[in-house]
């Protein structure tokens, strides 16, 4: 049954609101599109797929493709193994990505005012250690040489204008993504102690002189003590050491809410520390700067494809990925296998793709379906928890009233009392601060992934306009007045979610090896979600493959 | 012209109204009718300039309408109470709307002279109907001789009323538009108590008592409106009288007269007085002149920041070297306005005319980052740092897209707040030049009705301050005063800050804490 637009506002938003919104003159619903990225293609594919048999699909041999590498998926992961590999001079490859645009869940959108994000919007400033980030963040001009200490530092230009962050609480707008007015001095005293406690963990080295919390988490600790972190969830961390304060915890949630689309009660007590302490470069340090563009993550997107050319096939659904044999397999097949066959669904029909390697970046929940030895068993997949999200992008023809008194507009718009995310402004990075832009509303479903997807499913794309417009609503009575255009995107699948035991999990480090002359990339294999993993992932798969296609032994 | 078929047929028996009332009624017309004249000669005067022909003007034209409306109410026949009593609603509405519609209408259409003199004379001949039908109403009751001596002299008493209450009462307490709309809405009641007076003669009374009350209704709006033209506080906080109001998509302009000149207020901020701007102009402007001048050769290509006013555009194009200048300022009103509000392209000296200078109405952040390059002088003339949309103006970022943007020899000279007021703020844009990887000479001079004001002169090179003031008119700038200005004394010597960036907007914060002790 499909709930109502009033239902669903109810139910999302609580349900004073909803009387609120009852009001009978209410104005149309501002017009938009709906997008689906992969939904209806990842679907066909999927029944297609259904009781083990692979789809049966004929490709006529003039429309077999011979290469190098072909690469499954143009996520981040994807194009940043696509990237390494030709930094690597591996020149001969191919990117087979579903969706008509590249980027996966860092895709842009664009409209005659501004360019704007659909998911990710942004990175921090690398550490030394993150060799790839930096060497990307450089090529886009991001990054302005290095300190006295040897730390990159970020380009003025794309590091997050101030003011960063500002919080809407009980009709006015606060400076900061704290709420320090009326916090009482246990509030503060709690806030300061938990800093410190950050910081100490941010300070904290193993035998190996490695962090114990770092971007990427590969490049972190697995010592016990912090592996153990991911045993128990952040709330129950937070009860544990005595962090009761109803602000931090409010911020401990939003913190989760927002990398991870999870709530602090089901978060792992690793990521939601490696939250705050990965960022943090040394005890007192401030956290990292954030890098942003007004595509958000788009923009390093947009470079990587870029770089590719028409080494990127979009449009093209992947199908099948089977281990080569025979007499069709591909000439060179290194290490005693025969390479892989690739079959895809493209814009004009199936086409094959022959290649010494693969690697998969689409998700380990399409790959269960597409990859054929994982099919017949050969390879238990983790089943990884992946959190839906609403996202919407409210077009407006001139800024919204700021009230005297109020914090004005940042970059980071936060709503304390809602489910949502709050916005982030477009055009706030590229300094036009009058005029037309575009407001990127999130919607993290932080509850169980399978029944939010119902509920999209359930739900118009007017609804979510009339949630997105009631939600913002509340802190900007000259919205709707101002807005133009909703369009929604649903991320049915949007990303993994690090909820307890996920992040150490044995079978998630075991997903991680190659399976025959198939690699496996996606950030998921980090157990959660952010640029830093994709690309470290696409990475370490492509210099697996470089070094498998060099005759060396595959690392482990 | 027949009588018109709803006349009444058979009159009922005839009472005369109380004649001695219709006399203040009389008084009442002719003030109010004197005072629009007023009001539109003086908005005249204020918007377009030149205040002996727009009162000549307005005068002849109003007096003329008088004219033809007196001579048209010979054609009104019927129920003259009636007719009465609808013109003097018309007035009410017309004039009393007239002082805001002209206000909006010189924001918003390009001929403001016809749309002004086209109310003066729609309110000219609607008064001139007024007192010729009031005299044949009165005159059924009242002998001719007495009539026209009683009506006239009250006319005249009306008429002195009014030209001592306008500029003493009415202007000083309410301002221009308030003082139209009560005007307007004293007309209305007059009308309203008229269909009283004139019952006997008016018959069914009910439509024209419920379009007196719509009238009044909706000089009850204007006057509610009004105050998004100009709010009573707005009134209160300027000194003088304000004679251009405006709320733009960027911001509220104001511009205010009074006995020394007038001055230009951009969201509540003195952007200067026209007493003393030259003294500013003339430092903003000749020293980063000189500079280039004397680093290479004469500036031929100048690039104006903000500067909507167009008096730095003035002094940059009484250089004789200058071929081009582009103005980039965010907000076209405001530019609009320089080149067309009368007092302020005099004293720009129509600079937004000559065909040197290219306007570009864009923010200068984003414009600059795919400026064109070459510059021989680059005048930065922002605003104050008092939010976040002008600090990135003020950041190191900006000021090395304008360093890269600026020919090898060439200087820039940035406005930086009063370093006596705002010590840290001035100190910080010097040091956040620096950084940019400018050499800086910071100077000041004084503005009396700022006070003492900072500037930073900056060059790729380094290079020694200018001392020589350039051959061109100037008031203020001479040999001595160019000597001093470099000099900084120990109240306003450099202090220590951090440097202004697009990620801390440093100089926000400072400006900010600052500005408010003086508040
Ligand atoms: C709303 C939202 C906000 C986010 N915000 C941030 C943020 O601010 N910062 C941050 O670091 N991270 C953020 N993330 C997470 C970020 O998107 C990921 O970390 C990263 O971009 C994931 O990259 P990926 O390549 O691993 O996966 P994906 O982005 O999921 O890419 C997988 C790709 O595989 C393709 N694919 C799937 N099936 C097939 C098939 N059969 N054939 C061919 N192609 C296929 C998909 O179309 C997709 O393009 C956000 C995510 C979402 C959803």
């Amino acid at each position: 049954m499909t709930p109502s637009r009033r239902d669903l506002v109810a139910w999302l938003l609580g349900a004073p609101l909803a009387v609120a919104c009852r009001g009978r003159g209410r104005p149309p619903t501002p017009d938009g599109e709906l997008l689906t990225p992969g939904k209806a293609a990842g679907h066909r594919l999927r029944d297609a797929g259904r009781g083990g048999a692979p789809p049966d699909v004929r490709i006529p041999d003039d429309r077999w493709r011979r290469t190098e590498v072909v690469v499954v998926g143009g996520g981040v992961a994807g194009l940043g193994a696509a990237w390494r590999l030709l930094r690597q001079g591996v020149r001969d490859l191919i990117v087979l990505e579903l969706d008509d645009v590249a980027g996966g869940t860092a895709q842009a959108g664009a409209s005659a005012v501004t360019a704007y994000p659909w998911g990710a919007h942004y990175v921090v400033t690398p550490m030394r250690h993150q060799v790839a980030m930096r060497a990307l963040l450089a090529e886009v001009g991001a990054l302005d040489g290095e300190d006295a200490g040897g730390e990159p530092v970020a380009a003025e230009a794309a590091r997050v204008r101030e003011p960063e962050e500002r919080l809407f609480h009980l009709g006015r707008w606060y400076e900061g993504g704290y709420l320090h007015a009326g916090a009482s001095a246990d509030d503060h005293a709690q806030l300061a102690r938990f800093t410190a406690e950050m910081d100490r963990w941010a300070g904290w080295r193993d035998g190996a002189g490695r962090r114990a919390f770092a971007l990427p988490a590969a490049a972190g600790s697995d010592d016990a003590t912090v592996t153990a972190l991911d045993r128990e969830s952040f709330a129950t961390w937070l009860d544990r050491h005595g962090f009761t304060s109803s602000r931090l915890r409010w911020l401990c949630d939003y913190a989760c809410r927002d990398d991870y689309g999870l709530l602090a009660a089901d978060t792992s007590a690793w990521a939601g520390v490696a939250y705050f302490a990965a960022r943090v470069a040394h005890p007192g340090a401030e956290h990292q700067p954030v890098v942003t563009w007004p595509d958000g993550n788009g923009r390093l997107v947009a470079h990587l494809a870029g770089a590719l050319g028409d080494r990127l096939r979009l449009g093209h659904a992947v199908a099948d990925v089977r281990p080569a044999a025979g007499p069709r397999a591909h000439p060179a097949g290194d290490g005693g296998d025969g390479g892989v066959e690739v079959v895809a669904l493209g814009p004009d029909g199936p086409v094959g793709v022959r290649a010494r390697r693969a690697i998969i970046a689409a998700p380990l929940f399409v790959a269960r379906h597409v990859v054929a030895p994982v099919r017949a068993g050969a390879r238990a997949l983790p089943v990884i928890d992946r959190g839906a999200w609403a996202v919407a992008n409210l077009h407006l023809d001139e800024r919204l009233r700021t009230r005297p008194g109020d914090a004005p507009v940042a970059w980071d718009n936060i709503l304390h009392d809602s489910p949502s995310l709050g916005y982030v402004v477009a055009t706030h990075q590229g300094g036009r601060d009058h005029g037309p832009t575009v407001l990127t509303w999130y919607y993290p479903f932080t509850g169980d992934a399978a029944t939010a997807r119902r509920e999209l499913d359930g739900a118009s794309r007017a609804d979510w306009a009339e949630v997105a417009l009631a939600d913002l609503g509340r802190a900007h009575p000259d919205l709707r007045a101002r807005c133009r255009r909703v369009d929604v995107a649903y991320w049915g699948h949007a990303m993994a979610r690090p909820r307890v035991g996920a992040v150490f999990d044995p079978a998630l480090a075991a997903a991680r090896a190659p399976l025959g002359p198939i690699h496996w990339a996606g950030s998921e294999l980090s157990g959660l979600a952010l640029f830093e993993e994709a690309l470290d992932h696409g990475v370490r798969a492509a210099d697996e493959v470089v070094a498998a296609l060099a005759g060396g032994a595959v690392p482990p | 012209m027949t009588a018109p078929a709803d006349a009444p047929a058979a009159p009922r028996a005839h009472r005369p109204p109380p004649a001695t009332l219709l006399y203040v009624n009389v008084v009442v017309v002719a003030t109010c009718g004197l005072v629009y004249e007023l009001l539109a000669a003086t908005l005249g005067s204020y918007l377009l300039g030149d205040s002996v022909l727009q009162f000549s003007l307005v005068i002849g034209l109003y007096l003329s309408a008088m004219g033809v409306g007196a001579w048209a109410s010979r054609h009104i026949e019927g129920n003259l109470a009636r007719r009465f009593i609808d013109v003097e609603l018309a007035v009410a509405l017309v004039g009393g709307l007239s002082a805001p519609i002209l206000f909006l209408a010189f924001a918003e259409v390009q001929r403001f002279q016809v749309v002004l003199l086209g109310f003066v004379f729609v309110i000219g001949s609607l008064v001139g109907l007024e007192l010729p039908l009031l005299m044949r109403i009165l005159q059924r009751d009242v002998a001719f001789k007495d009539l026209v001596s009683r009506v006239l002299s009250l006319d005249y008493a009306g008429a002195l009323l009014a030209s001592v209450l306008f500029p003493l009462l009415f202007v000083p307490e309410l301002g221009l538009l308030r003082t139209s709309l009560v005007i307007g809405l004293v007309n209305a009641l007059v009308a309203l108590w008229g269909t009283w007076l004139l019952a006997d003669q008016l018959g069914r009374t009910t439509v024209i008592r419920v379009q007196a009350a719509v009238v009044i209704a909706l000089l009850g709006a204007g006057l509610v409106f009004s105050s998004r033209l100009t709010t009573w506080s707005e009134d209160r906080i300027y000194a003088d009288e304000i004679v251009h109001a405006q709320t733009t998509r960027f911001q509220r302009i104001v511009v205010t007269t009074g006995k020394s000149g007038f001055q230009l207020f951009l969201n509540g901020n003195l952007q200067f007085a026209s007493a003393d701007e030259y003294r500013y102009h003339e430092a903003l402007v000749h020293p980063a002149m000189v500079a280039a001048a004397e680093a290479g050769r004469p500036p031929r290509r100048v690039l104006i920041l903000g500067g909507g006013d167009g008096l730095a555009a003035r002094e940059v194009l009484a250089h004789p070297s200058v071929e081009a200048v582009t103005l980039v300022d965010l907000d076209p009103a405001m530019t609009g306005l320089s080149r067309r509000f009368a007092p302020l392209a005099e004293l720009n000296r129509h600079a937004f005319d000559d065909p040197r200078l290219t306007v570009v109405n864009d923010d200068a952040f984003v414009w600059m980052s795919d400026a064109p390059a070459g510059w021989d002088v680059a005048i930065v003339d922002f605003p104050d740092p008092n939010g976040f949309a002008l600090g990135k103006l003020y950041t190191r970022h900006f000021y090395q897209l304008l360093a890269a943007r600026l020919a090898p020899d060439g200087a820039i000279a940035v406005q930086a707040t009063s370093p006596l007021f705002a010590r840290r703020s001035f100190w910080c844009i010097v040091r956040t030049m620096r950084a940019a990887g400018l050499t800086v000479a910071p100077y000041h001079v004084a503005v009396p009705s700022f006070g003492v004001w900072g500037f930073a002169l900056a060059r790729r090179a380094a290079f020694p301050p200018p001392t020589e003031p350039p051959a061109v008119p100037r008031r203020f700038l001479d040999r001595e005063a160019m000597a001093a200005m470099f000099r900084f004394p120990a109240d306003m010597a450099e202090v220590e800050t951090e440097i202004n960036r697009l990620d801390n907007q440093m100089l926000v914060r400072y400006y900010d804490a600052e500005w408010r002790r003086w508040q």
